[in-house]
């Protein structure tokens, strides 16, 4: 370092050198097995690498070696939090492949049942992204609302996490009696608990601080990362797979696409994507009730469409709106009981990639608020 | 000296006075921790629960009985015996120094509360100064502790701990200074004893410079959190950032000490507070009781149940605010705390003078 004064120039014997250090495999901000490689001048980060495949378990090699049906509960696994989502992208997929269809009162199920994840799942998301920030109240005011909801799960599929419950043809059975009073009190509950979190957390002036303006991903940049779901709506661009290319009935329920508006901050940042994250609890709040008025007595399943099926020759891609964005299915049939290529586009890998270009520049502990806000789930991103 | 004058009339006259000096010592000392690890083992239970209720769950329920009263003399039993682990690469002299001085200067510093009157290890008539000073030597601890580790985030635990706490001793100390103004003394027992009026109700707090104390003491107690790394600002062992800070690497009975000091360290910042905001051992009614034989264990009742309410505000406080960034501690310290710090000073000096030269108060 060389200070150079009017007269002479002295030579200052410092030497200053950027600090790696390891966040991960195992540390309480990376929500799983990811290991961020950060490089710090300090406090301040000057470079970020993800290393991912600590969770690796070949899910995709897997569905080329079982039955459609088979590799059903492989996908509950990739995103554990939103797994009803994840064997819907599926069953749509194969659906597609055989040119069937799920009967009206399955449909309507599956949209109760996939809002209802999307609800818990973003309970998880914004409660755990309290705990990323020092908040650790919200966390359990939101586990203790995803309770009811995993109550709801449980009755209908007999299972709390990993649900196989959504499959090709339709769900794996109807509704037990007096199930859609339990869904209906807990749309009741969930409208009386909501402000609370937002008072708690959301509109804590130092959760504002430590949010706002930090992590800013503009629109360009979201849409050029392939960043989907929250974080591409937190950074302004009103897309929503839901309402954009509808599945399901989607087409038929009304609500809104949630977009970030730098309510508190600028466009894109970490504030705004966990306020898109708020409010679409409203909205899935609002297609269940709906689908609760709409839906009639009937069928669950197709009965063309068995539990042991040959699929057509074909190939089919099916993007479905998950909680952390855009869960895409790619598999090819070549007409035998076994996919040949079985692909999946995870949310989650896809947006985890943009944070190793939010993170130079921040501060080292909003390298912690930056990873939480993109959400992302380690069983997914690694497969 | 009433420990060493009690000895004195005790013990024979042979006894030379450096023995009895050190004896006494050693006695208030015993007493000292004893205190201190009754207060640390009921505070960390009360913090679990008070966590417990807030978080709308229960807490310890089991161990002991009664909502788990027992549960942190368990959990201290098992660090006891737990594995003493020293890494390898660590340094061992200042890993296994650090937890001592941590504890030892949080330790020293209850030498100066008064508990009640006359109940006081050392009344020193510094005494304000004396903890401050003393208290904040728990930084060089906490430095040995993250440097001696080896691990990257003990070092920036360590880092923030030294920035942060020395950035906060400033606005801490210019706090105090309303009070020292007001009662003219740095001694603490002193400051209790003259919020002895009204029967007991003439605390600073409520007295006529209430309009001074009452933002004195939220500057204070902004201060308390930082320097005793609470939450918000605890960013030291900051747990989602740094893993657990300074004290990562640190097990069984060494993690302990650590733990300890914390709650010593709030119960320490809370009886400074009660001392001369809340007119310390005195409650309305209680100097009927003077002269009796109650009237000693009342006081210290009074006084502890005081502070303690001060460190359930502090744990209230810990489970209700996300955690502030380290930049932002810095700018709440130096550009906002310290500058209505001297504001203050500067209104409280003139206001004092006012109330001596001319109404003679």
């Amino acid at each position: 370092m060389q200070v150079t004064g009017s007269e002479r120039i002295v030579e200052l014997d410092v030497r200053t050198q950027d600090v790696d250090i390891n966040m991960g495999p195992q540390h309480p901000a990376t929500h799983g097995v990811l290991r961020v490689l950060l490089r710090a001048d300090g406090e301040i980060l000057t470079g970020a690498q993800s290393h991912l495949g600590y969770l690796h378990r070949c899910a995709e090699k897997i569905g080329e070696n079982v039955d459609w049906v088979q590799y059903l509960p492989y996908t509950d696994r990739y995103d554990y939090l939103s797994a009803m989502n994840n064997n819907l992208g599926y069953s749509l997929a194969v659906e597609k492949l055989l040119g069937q269809d799920a009967p009206e009162r399955a449909q309507y199920l599956r949209i109760i049942l996939v809002e209802l994840n999307r609800i818990a799942s973003h309970l998880v998301a914004v409660g755990t992204y309290g705990l990323d920030v020092g908040a650790f109240t919200p966390f359990f005011y939101a586990l203790r609302e995803r309770e009811m909801l995993l109550e709801i799960f449980e009755r209908i599929c007999g299972a709390r996490l990993t649900y196989t419950f959504i499959r090709p043809g339709g769900v794996m059975n109807d509704a037990p009696e007096g199930w859609f009073d339990q869904v209906a009190a807990f749309t009741e509950v969930f409208d009386q608990k909501w402000p609370d979190y937002w008072n708690l957390l959301v509109e804590n002036k130092i959760f504002i601080e430590r949010t706002a303006n930090v992590g800013v991903l503009s629109e360009e940049d979201a849409i050029a990362w392939g960043a989907t779901g929250p974080m591409l709506r937190g950074s302004g661009v009103d897309w929503d797979i839901r309402r954009d290319q509808p599945y399901l009935l989607y087409g038929d329920l009304d609500f809104d696409v949630i977009v970030g508006k730098g309510y508190r901050g600028s466009v894109g940042d970490c504030f705004d994507r966990n306020y898109v994250r708020m409010f679409e609890m409203v909205q899935s709040n609002r297609i269940v009730r709906q689908c609760l008025d709409r839906i009639r007595e009937g069928e669950v399943q197709n009965e063309e469409v068995g539990m042991s099926f040959a699929c057509p020759p074909g190939r089919s891609y099916v993007g479905i709106e998950n909680p952390r964005g855009e869960l895409g299915h790619w598999l090819v049939s070549d007409g035998g009981k076994i996919a040949q290529r079985c692909r999946v586009r995870a949310p989650s890998f896809v947006n985890l990639a943009v944070v190793e270009h939010m993170l130079p520049g921040c501060m080292l502990a909003d390298a912690a608020a930056i990873i939480g806000s993109v959400d992302i789930v380690i069983g997914e991103t690694d497969r | 000296m009433g420990i060493v004058q009690f000895l004195s009339d005790l013990l024979p006259e042979t006894i030379p006075y450096w023995a009895l000096v050190l004896l006494g010592a050693g006695i208030a000392f015993a007493i000292i921790i004893a205190f201190v690890s009754v207060v640390a083992i009921f505070s960390v239970w009360l913090e679990r629960k008070v966590a417990g209720h807030i978080q709308s769950r229960l807490g310890p329920m089991y161990v002991g009985g009664w909502h788990g009263w027992a549960q942190s003399i368990a959990d201290g039993i098992k660090l006891i015996l737990k594995e003493d682990v020293i890494l390898t690469d660590a340094d061992r002299p200042l890993f296994k120094l650090a937890p001592c001085i941590v504890l030892g200067t949080a330790l020293a510093a209850f030498v100066a509360v008064p508990f009640a009157p006359g109940v006081v290890p050392a009344d020193i008539n510094l005494g304000v100064f004396f903890i401050v000073a003393v208290s904040s030597l728990t930084t060089i601890g906490v430095l040995m502790a993250g440097w001696g580790s080896n691990n990257k985030w003990s070092l920036y635990g360590a880092m923030r701990e030294a920035a942060q706490v020395a950035s906060y001793e400033i606005p801490l100390g210019l706090s105090l200074m309303m009070p020292v103004m007001y009662f003219g003394s740095f001694s603490l027992s002193q400051a209790s004893e003259m919020q002895a009026g009204w029967g007991g109700l003439h605390w600073y707090i409520f007295s006529d410079s209430f309009w001074i104390a009452i933002p004195s003491f939220v500057l204070f107690f902004t201060a308390a959190l930082a320097e005793t790394k609470r939450a918000p600002f605890d960013l030291p062992e900051s747990e989602s950032e740094l893993v657990a800070g300074f004290h990562t690497e640190y097990s069984g009975i060494r993690f302990s000490f650590f733990f300890m000091e914390e709650y010593a360290a709030m119960y320490l910042m809370s009886a400074i507070g009660t001392a001369l905001w809340f007119g310390g051992w005195n409650f309305p009614g209680l100097y009927l009781l003077e002269g009796t034989a109650l009237f000693t264990p009342l006081a210290i009742a009074v006084f502890v149940v005081k502070s303690m309410f001060l460190v359930f505000v502090m744990m209230w406080v810990r489970w209700t605010v996300p955690r502030i960034r380290i930049d932002q501690v810095m700018a709440l310290g130096y550009k906002y705390l310290t500058p209505i710090g001297l504001f203050l000073v500067l209104v409280a000096s003139v206001w004092e003078y006012i109330k001596f030269s001319m109404m003679g108060v």
